[in-house]
């Protein structure tokens, strides 16, 4: 099972800024190990973020985003109180999904 | 604004012109403006990685790891199924809450000066029935040391924004600092270095990164206030052992070993020295 995310939902003027770190390794699939085999790649493909249920963000991301990912947006007409939902799927098919609320 | 760049625009020209007629150089070295010759000033190298680790601090996966560390502090693990909430940190059994910065220090249970990571050796020993022998031996970022990691975070956050305040009242503590300043300024090894060789005198560097000089305090967040730190570039939360162990495989000595004296004997010595710094651990570094 994969560790959790971090997610942050912040008001600022009209937006909601939401900031997530998530944990995962991002192997692109191109390193060999200490026994120069290839690591095979591990990465998040897809990423979507839900407020209060509706998509408002959905991107497809590859083996270029570094390691423990960072990822910063914001969603207009957010308020306080609102749910923010992140999920992401990797190549392997796990997946994990963290719910924040707005602050 | 529209004046400064008024005048640069004009020694932009000027220096056009002093290169199509050599006469015109008379005219630039004539005293620029004042403002004119600030504005373009170039930035520092040291002044661009500042920049560049504000930009990080925000989102510094090391909180990735406390997150992590927080749970496994209250989870029951080990063969005797039990939390590590009753670890005696030196501020009483379950305090983590500023504990960072007094660390290393004595411990009367184990009679040694004990650093953050040997202390929680110790605890996952005798209260969880873990062999700390054998996660010393793991290698860094495997197994159990994984739970160190994020154990370690999290307890260093816990500090942070705290001074340095190591106690030197004990004599073995005393003993540790001695030994750590011997161990600091001791050459040797096929380049005959020691710690001091780059972190014993103001202003050196390697490359384009400052080093701190640690035979004193080096102020607010740097060299021992700021380890343990998530590396960037290698996608890794180190902490003070893995730090120290590395300066040795730097400088081409044996590796000393996980919660070894001799990396103790160090971390006293130059936690002692950084008294009153501000703890920013952990931090973020390239």
């Amino acid at each position: 099972m994969a560790d959790p995310m971090k997610i942050r939902a912040q008001m600022s003027g009209d937006k909601a800024t939401v900031r997530v770190l998530m944990s995962h390794e991002m192997e692109t699939g191109q390193r060999k190990d200490a026994s120069g085999a290839l690591v095979p790649a591990w990465f998040i493909q897809q990423v979507t973020a839900k407020h209060n249920g509706k998509v408002v963000m959905d991107a497809q991301w590859g083996p270029a985003i570094s390691k423990n990912p960072y990822l910063q947006f914001a969603v207009k007409g957010a308020k306080a109180g609102d749910k923010i939902a992140v999920s992401w799927v990797d190549n392997k098919g796990e997946s994990r999904t963290d719910e924040a609320t707005v602050s | 604004m529209a004046e400064s760049k008024n005048i640069r625009n004009q020694r932009l020209r000027l220096i056009g012109a002093g290169l199509a007629l050599a006469g015109g150089v008379a005219l630039l070295t004539s005293a620029p403006p004042a403002d004119a010759q600030s504005a373009p000033a170039a930035k520092s190298a040291a002044d661009g990685i500042a920049e560049y680790r504000k930009m990080l601090e925000d989102g510094n996966p090391a909180e990735l790891f406390e997150l992590k560390g927080e749970s496994l502090w209250k989870e029951a693990r080990g063969p005797k199924k039990a939390s590590l909430e009753g670890c005696d940190l030196g501020q009483g059994k379950g305090v983590v809450k500023g504990v960072f910065v007094t660390l290393p220090r004595y411990f009367a249970d184990t009679n040694r000066v004990q650093d953050l990571e040997s202390r929680l050796l110790t605890c996952m020993e005798t209260l969880q029935g873990f062999n700390a022998a054998e996660i010393a031996k793991t290698d860094f970022g495997k197994g159990e040391q994984k739970t160190l990691e994020a154990l370690v975070a999290w307890i260093s956050a816990e500090s942070r924004g705290m001074k340095m305040n190591l106690p030197n009242a004990h004599p073995e503590e005393q003993r540790m600092y001695e030994l750590g300043k011997r161990a600091f300024f001791y050459r040797g090894g096929p380049y005959d270095f020691a710690c001091a060789t780059c972190h014993g005198a103001e202003g050196q560097r390697i490359r384009l990164q400052d080093l701190p000089d640690l035979r004193k305090n080096p102020g607010d967040g740097i060299g021992f206030a700021a380890w343990p730190a998530y590396r960037v570039s290698a996608g890794q939360l180190w902490g003070m052992q893995r730090r120290l162990n590395d300066c040795f495989r730097q400088q081409r000595f044996p590796y000393p070993g996980f919660g070894s004296d001799v990396t103790i004997a160090l971390s006293s010595y130059m936690g002692l020295n950084a008294k009153g710094a501000e703890s920013i651990a952990p931090a973020i570094k390239r």
